[in-house]
């Protein structure tokens, strides 16, 4: 018996040698320099979990704008502020995504924008307070379209 | 480059103390640098890195973009209402022009 393939077949084999290509390099081979840049912005410290909420979609159906909100927990005074956030993605091409700077002025540390995101990965954000503490929060993505030119 | 941003303030008359929501858009390619032409050459980086707003001349809320962040970034932020005064907000490119928007924040 000669081995035939009906339509159905046919397209499953299509479908999976595509999405063997779409893959590419094994997860958790590809990471960048995030973690250098957070020891960077921290000066070596090792940053607390918690604090900071990362508002991100579960899935983005568009890697190349996906809209992040990250709001931190603080009073925002003189005494009690933030004063940076760093953000970075762990698979994309490069680690850095943005730093925002806060002050007193700001009155609430939350802010939004829409970011690239080249695959599936966590995103995360380490906050700076102006006594010198750092606090972090992470937040997976899946994408299901890069956002680098991909 | 005569780019005007879109720039729009959730009040424009606040108490004094009042968190005031700011949102800002403005158009640029914020090409990464890793993309490559049809031909293959690699297309030059060339984003917004850098952005300030000031109120009354005094920095209240600044970002540091990257080539993360999307084309024609759009940014939201809040800040707390002190004292009247413009509120300016700049935005500077790789080769160092600037996009500058202004809105006015009256405070009573």
């Amino acid at each position: 018996m000669t081995p035939t393939f009906n339509r159905r077949q046919t397209l499953a084999l299509g479908a999976g040698a595509m999405s063997v290509a779409v893959l590419g390099p094994l997860p958790g081979l590809a990471k960048n320099d995030s973690e250098e840049a957070i020891k960077k912005f921290t000066g070596g410290k090792t940053p607390v979990q918690g604090k900071i909420k990362l508002d991100l979609p579960e899935i983005a159906e568009n890697g190349n704008t996906v809209p992040m909100t990250v709001t931190v927990e603080s009073p925002m005074t003189e005494q009690s502020h933030v004063t940076d956030v760093l953000i970075v993605a762990d698979e994309n091409p490069r680690s850095g995504v943005v730093t925002f700077h806060f002050s007193p002025a700001s009155g609430v540390a939350e802010a939004n924008t829409r970011i690239r995101l080249a695959a599936t990965q966590d995103v995360i954000a380490v906050a700076k307070m102006n006594d010198g503490s750092f606090f972090m929060s992470s937040k997976q993505v899946k994408v299901t379209i890069g956002g680098c030119g991909g | 480059m005569a780019v005007k941003p879109r720039i729009k303030l959730d009040k424009k008359e606040a108490k004094k103390g009042d968190v005031v929501e700011v949102k800002a858009l403005v158009s640029h390619v914020m090409e990464t640098g890793q993309r490559r032409d049809a031909a293959g050459n690699i297309v030059p980086r060339k984003i917004l890195n850098k952005f300030t707003c000031t109120i009354a001349g005094k920095q209240v809320f600044a970002a540091d973009f990257e080539t993360a962040v999307s084309a024609n970034p759009y940014i939201q932020f809040k800040f707390k209402a002190e004292q009247s005064g413009p509120v300016v907000l700049t935005w500077t490119d790789d080769d160092g022009s600037t996009i500058v928007g202004e809105e006015t924040i009256t405070v009573t």
